[in-house]
């Protein structure tokens, strides 16, 4: 029997510094959740499509398990543990609750990640724009209506917050 | 579904990049964006013994203008591409998988992966681009004719890395349009057509091309002389033979291409008239 | 102030963890837990000759290999067939692990159980199993040809046969009044396989302490699952506890169970010593858990010059793929819910009910009404073409009218139970919908079309469920109940009940569900029932635990029980606001006490003298503890109501369909909380265009799933949802105290119904088939 290799990374999650010893082949959602114990990251499908495991790599979203976790070693990620600010959840997280878009919240996490950066480069999207920045996203509960919404209250709590 | 164990290698330069695929050979695989090798992986269709990852190596990241076009290298993400890359790439791109995808995908491994359902390739073979390969044994320029050689196979060999692709730019009087038809959109398309066409002095198409997607086992390259874009639309129908899959039939197929054809014919040289 | 939160949009309480990371689902738990994972059958339909694991023995992390050979006691029996019913004479359950024949293409014949899930598929990998290959049996009519059987020993795949029959008021059969029909019409529908698809998929994690046994589950039914387990390990009920711990969605397919892997996984545990987990991956579920929809109708109607419907004949062919552990559920309900708002003159339904070499098939939302409605709404379209009338006044005539509930509609419904709706008003939702789609003023342009369906929905089937409500000496109101949540906000509506009835603010109410440990009774959520049946319960609990605080406070205010009422979580006496006792401390004098472990508990020990010393400190007949029980159980099924349209546009070239606009009346009795009955319908409607236009499993000829993937099984992305435009009517149901009816399947009936008419329309071709793609369409225009 031989060992697989493992490789020394330092993934900066939410600010800080982790360090894991992984094989190659460790998907980054793996390594999040059960190597970092950030289990918020959920993984729907492992190829691709829903977008359930939906991180910020650099501030970008990006799909963790179709990253190998060496690739983006020593690189920052923001998962949905470091959304929330010292003063509570951050806007986003709020239209999401205040307008009822999320059921089961299995694919909630990658909807928030990819929403914040969407707004972030989209501050007053048009409704076409919002359905644009979901659109690699599956949700199986909500019919998308109440996440279109939440999307527009949270660029307006974002708009009135930054007054 | 998790991949398969391998060796990796993280090569810092484009040399030692090179030495690892050659001592991988053919069990070895480059890694760039990873949005299609992964999943492949994941469902274990793909089982390298070698992975080549080029994410740090330096100076692949360019989109550069060269003489008659755009040089991309094979770092340069679909995401980056779409903002900051020629027109037809840009406009092609909008409808490549979503933006979260096209923040990792590359377009030079989308080239690679050759995929005949997907966009780029039909876009490098309708502008008569290329794809220089690199590998210890020098550099090679292949053209999109002969680049794609099957489905989900190109003309890349072991130890071979794909450095850049060049898309050359449009002739004086020329306009380039994409459409296509996917069952949602950001999916693979059922059916798609790139066209360019140039116009003569008179503003009628005096030629023509159209490259096909999803009908054949690589881009269906068309080459036709002037017409009204219906009669182009129905030369390109008359030269593809789609086969039908779970999505679609081959009949619907081919009536998609006469469709989509015509559109791009139409809005090609709406753009070649401006 | 008073504590109205019944029928109000309270924000859910779930969310904060939600929103944060802070969920815990079945994958989240078990961090140490070694890993499990199947070698499947890649093969529809073949014997084992052999199973050979020696190149896998010195594979790195290796913990353990079992196959059916290894199993002990009854768990080497076939699973349970959960649901008997008289017509199912061949009813058919899988073993855990094969035993000798695979019968579908992910059939698990192997468990690997390793340190970690990477580790555990690569043993997998290196498993060789010898199969002799049989001929599969695929597609529903092959199938009930009967020239290749599924199991040997049933005769024709049939696994059940069934007729109802509801006659003419002068007696004359369906047949016969079809027969004498002014005018007839006969014509065949389809529907095509589809499945549940939540997010999440299964998941089971296990930990034995040598006595005790704890299992986490992903289900739609904890208690269940819990009563599995125990006999089949052979264990004592007290001595395993079942958790569902956040579910990330069911939508059907996690009612079912005991799945192999709930008793494999926590056997695995006890045989190993171990904490095992297995998390089932995307492509597992495509192939080993269950699908739903396949049906194909024959249809037969005979009606008057108006439309009116003289007799019905609907004959099934259902496709319940290679097993039936949950019985005929799904015909039964497609049979009798295809009755919908309608009176008819005569009825008859035969099923038959077909083995196939595929994933078996047990409800997914909306449970066999999708197909009926789409039988019955397509005939109502059919009969309009037929006279040239409107299709909303050929339906108007044939609805069930107020005056005329209960309404017994003659049959035997999936309770066991006469189909009698309580009540409705259908003329009235009509008219609301067809105001809110613009039906009269729609313009007719080509490629554009509008489609109307109507449904009844049976919900809130029994058996039971119950409620604990206890409340603490801090004031706090802790409830379970033991159904369990995917999704559905039970948290909240029932936080919003308890709060309700015992007049304390939200904030102080928390709510469990699907923990066996805090209430281990309870049949599961299903059928749009969770809210009729555990949320009547809780109410009755509440009422409970409200009376016992008033008389206790009664006596500590010396006042009588009557005058008093509870705001805020103060029992006070009516207009008297100085007179007051907190809840609190009424939970406190509940509980006589020796011992005070804090200042409030000095009240309830021996020397506080508050008790009188010439009665016993627990009165007679009374318990300690400010705490009730009750269950809900009712005669029958509450029946709730709907009526979709929609307004769709054809591409002339390309035959894409595109939803221009949607709308829903739905009616679910009195609403607990708006804001989420909105998001069911939202959802619901959602899935409903995924089945009309995009979702299908799709088997070839040798029974292989061409589709198990998301790149594949089209599921629907915010860009191919229309937006829902949504109006609510309210007729409470009689049945229960609370007036309401069960709203969790509603969005999703009528959807293919709806759509196939709006596209008949634009299109001017029959739409009798369902999902239609644009290829499909484009192949019917010719
Ligand atoms: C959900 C989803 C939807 C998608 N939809 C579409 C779509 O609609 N249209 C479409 O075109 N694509 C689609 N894609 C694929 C996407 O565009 C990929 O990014 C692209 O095909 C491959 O690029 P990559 O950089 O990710 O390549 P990788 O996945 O890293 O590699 C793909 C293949 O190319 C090889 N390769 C990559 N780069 C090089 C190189 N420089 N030299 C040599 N070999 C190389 C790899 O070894 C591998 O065999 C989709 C992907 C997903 C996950
Ligand atoms: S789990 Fe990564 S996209 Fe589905
Ligand atoms: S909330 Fe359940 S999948 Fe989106």
């Amino acid at each position: 029997m031989t060992q697989e290799e493992r490789h020394e990374i330092t993934l900066v999650v939410n600010g800080v510094a982790r360090q894991a010893r992984v094989p190659a082949r460790r998907l980054l959602s793996d390594a999040l959740r059960h190597d970092l114990g950030l289990t918020g990251t959920h993984v729907g499908c492992e190829h691709g499509v829903c977008g359930c495991c939906t991180v910020l790599l650099d501030g970008e979203p990006v799909r963790s398990c179709l990253t190998f976790a060496v690739t983006v070693d020593g690189r920052e990620l923001t998962t949905v543990e470091g959304l929330a600010g010292p003063g509570g959840m951050s806007p986003v997280q709020r239209a999401f609750a205040e307008c009822h878009g999320l059921q089961c919240g299995f694919c909630t996490p990658g909807f928030l990640c990819t929403v914040t950066a969407f707004l972030r480069d989209n501050p007053s999207p048009t409704d076409d724009d919002v359905i644009e920045g979901i659109s690699g996203n599956l949700c199986r509960c909500t019919g998308y209506q109440n996440i279109v919404k939440a999307v527009h209250r949270a660029a307006e709590l974002m708009a009135e917050e930054s007054e | 579904m998790k991949p398969p164990p391998f060796t990796y290698h993280a090569p810092l330069d484009l040399g030692s990049a090179l030495d690892a695929l050659a001592g991988a050979g053919a069990r070895g695989k480059v890694l760039a964006g990873g949005q299609s090798l992964i999943p492949l992986m994941n469902m274990r269709l793909a089982s390298p013994s070698h992975v080549i990852d080029i994410n740090r190596v330096p100076g692949l990241d360019t989109i550069e203008d060269e003489r008659g076009g755009v040089r991309v290298g094979a770092l340069a993400r679909h995401s980056r591409v779409e903002r900051s890359g020629p027109a037809p790439l840009r406009r092609a791109l909008k409808l490549v998988a979503h933006p979260v995808i096209r923040n990792r995908g590359t377009v030079v491994g989308s080239l690679v992966h050759a995929d005949p359902a997907a966009e780029l390739p039909a876009v490098l073979a309708v502008l008569g681009g290329s794809v220089r390969l690199a590998s210890l044994g020098g550099v090679r320029d292949v053209a999109a004719a002969d680049f794609f050689v099957g489905p989900l196979e190109s003309d890349l060999r072991a130890g071979e890395l794909a450095v850049s692709a060049f898309f050359p730019g449009l002739p004086p009087r020329s306009g380039f349009a994409i459409h296509e038809l996917a069952r949602r959109h950001g999916d693979y398309a059922l059916a798609g057509v790139c066209a360019v066409v140039t116009l003569g002095d008179d503003g009628r198409i005096a030629a023509a091309r159209a490259a096909c997607i999803g009908v054949a086992a690589t881009p269906q390259l068309v080459e036709l002389e002037g017409g009204t874009p219906a009669e182009l639309a129905r030369a390109v129908q008359e030269r593809t033979d789609p086969e039908g899959d779970i999505h679609a039939s081959a009949a619907y197929r081919r009536h998609l291409v006469g469709v989509l054809a015509e559109r791009a014919f139409t809005d090609a040289a709406r753009e070649a008239a401006q | 102030m008073t504590t109205r939160l019944f029928g109000e949009k309270v924000q859910r309480l779930e969310d904060p963890r939600l929103l944060t990371g802070q969920g815990r689902y079945l994958d989240d738990l078990g961090h140490d837990a070694v890993a499990v994972a199947f070698v499947r059958s890649p093969h529809a339909h073949a014997r084992i000759r052999d199973i050979d694991v020696s190149a896998a023995l010195d594979a790195e992390g290796l913990i353990s290999i079992y196959t059916w050979e290894d199993l002990p006691g009854r768990l080497a029996q076939p699973l349970p067939l959960l649901i008997p019913h008289p017509a199912l004479t061949h009813g058919r359950t899988a073993y855990p692990l094969a035993k000798e024949t695979v019968r579908h293409v992910g059939e698990p014949v192997v468990m690997v159980v390793a340190e970690d899930r990477y580790l555990a598929e690569d043993v997998c990998d290196l498993i060789r199993v010898d199969y002799e290959l049989l001929k599969p049996v695929v597609g529903i009519e092959e199938a009930a040809q009967g020239a290749q059987l599924v199991h040997d020993d049933v005769p024709g795949n049939l696994g059940a046969h069934f007729v109802q029959e509801v006659p003419a008021a002068d007696g004359r059969g369906a047949r016969e009044a079809i027969e004498q029909a002014a005018h007839t019409l006969a014509f065949r529908l389809d529907i095509e396989r589809s499945a549940s698809m939540p997010l999440e998929g299964r998941g089971v994690y296990a930990r034995w302490d040598g006595t005790d046994l704890r299992v986490y589950s992903s289900t739609q039914t904890s208690t269940s699952v819990r009563m599995a387990i125990a006999a089949k390990l052979d264990l004592p009920l007290p001595n395993v506890e079942v958790i569902a711990p956040d579910v990330g969605g069911g939508f059907g397919v996690k009612i079912v169970h005991p799945w192999p892997e709930e008793i494999l996984v926590p056997w695995a545990a006890m045989t190993l010593g171990r904490e095992v987990k297995w998390t089932e991956d995307r492509r597992e579920h495509f192939v080993s858990s269950a699908h739903e929809r396949g049906q194909v109708h024959f249809v037969r109607v005979g009606f008057d010059d108006d439309g009116r419907v003289e007799g019905l004949e609907v004959t099934i062919l259902h496709d319940h793929g290679a097993y039936t552990p949950y019985g005929i559920i799904v015909p039964i309900i497609t049979s009798t819910q295809l009755l919908g708002p309608y009176k008819l003159g005569s009825y008859r339904v035969e099923f038959s009910s077909i083995y196939t070499n595929t994933v078996q098939v047990t409800p997914y939302r909306g449970a066999g009404r999708p197909q009926g409605v789409f039988c019955m709404e397509r005939t109502m379209d059919k009969i309009a073409q037929y006279l040239g009338a409107d299709r909303t006044a050929v339906r108007e005539r044939n609805f069930i009218q107020p005056a005329d509930f209960p309404y017994d509609q003659g049959m035997v419904f999936q309770d066991g139970r006469p189909l009698i709706y309580d009540s409705g008003d259908y003329p009235e939702m009509l008219r609301m919908l067809k105001e809110l789609i613009g039906w009269d003023s729609f313009e007719r342009r080509p490629g554009v079309g509008i489609g109307i369906g109507c449904y009844v929905e049976g919900t809130g089937v029994g058996p039971y469920e119950g409620g604990h409500v206890q409340i603490t000496s801090d004031g706090r109101v802790h409830v379970s109940t033991g159904l369990t949540s995917q999704g559905q906000g039970h948290e909240t509506v029932f936080a919003q009940i308890a709060a309700t009835e015992l007049g304390v603010p939200i904030e102080r109410v928390s709510v469990v569900t699907g923990d066996t440990r805090r209430f281990g009774y309870a049949v599961g959520t299903f059928a749009s029932r969770a809210a009729v049946m555990s949320g009547n319960a809780i109410a009755l609990a509440c009422r409970k635990v409200r009376e016992k605080a008033l008389r206790i406070a009664a006596d500590a205010l010396e006042a009588s029980a009557d005058d008093l009422e509870i705001t805020e979580g103060v029992v006070h006496v009516k207009g008297a606001p100085g007179a007051a006792v907190p809840l609190a401390t009424v939970a406190v004098l509940a509980n006589p006490l020796r011992y005070a472990f804090d200042e409030e508990a000095k009240r309830a020990t021996q020397f506080a003298g508050t008790a009188s010393p010439d009665l016993p400190p627990v009165a007679e007949g009374e318990e300690p503890g400010l705490e009730g029980r009750d269950y809900y159980s009712p005669v029958r099924s509450t029946f709730a109501s709907g009526m979709h349209a929609a307004i769709v546009a054809v591409d002339p070239d390309t035959a894409e369909v595109e939803i221009l606009r949607y709308a829903v009346v739905h009616d679910c009795g009195r609403l607990i909380n708006p804001m989420i009955v909105e998001g069911q319908i939202h959802g619901g409607v959602a899935q409903g265009v995924g089945g009309a236009l995009y979702e299908r499993m799709v088997y070839d000829a040798h029974g292989q799933l061409l589709n198990a993937s998301f790149m594949d099984f089209l599921m629907p992305y915010a860009t191919e949802v229309p937006r829902v435009e949504t109006a609510h009517l309210e007729t409470p149901s009689p049945l229960n105290p609370l007036g309401i009816k069960g709203a969790g399947e509603a969005g999703v009936i009528p959807v293919s119904a709806v759509i196939a008419g709006a596209i008949e329309d634009a299109e001017g071709i029959a739409i009798d088939r369902m999902p239609i793609s644009p290829s499909e369409l484009f192949h019917l225009r010719g």
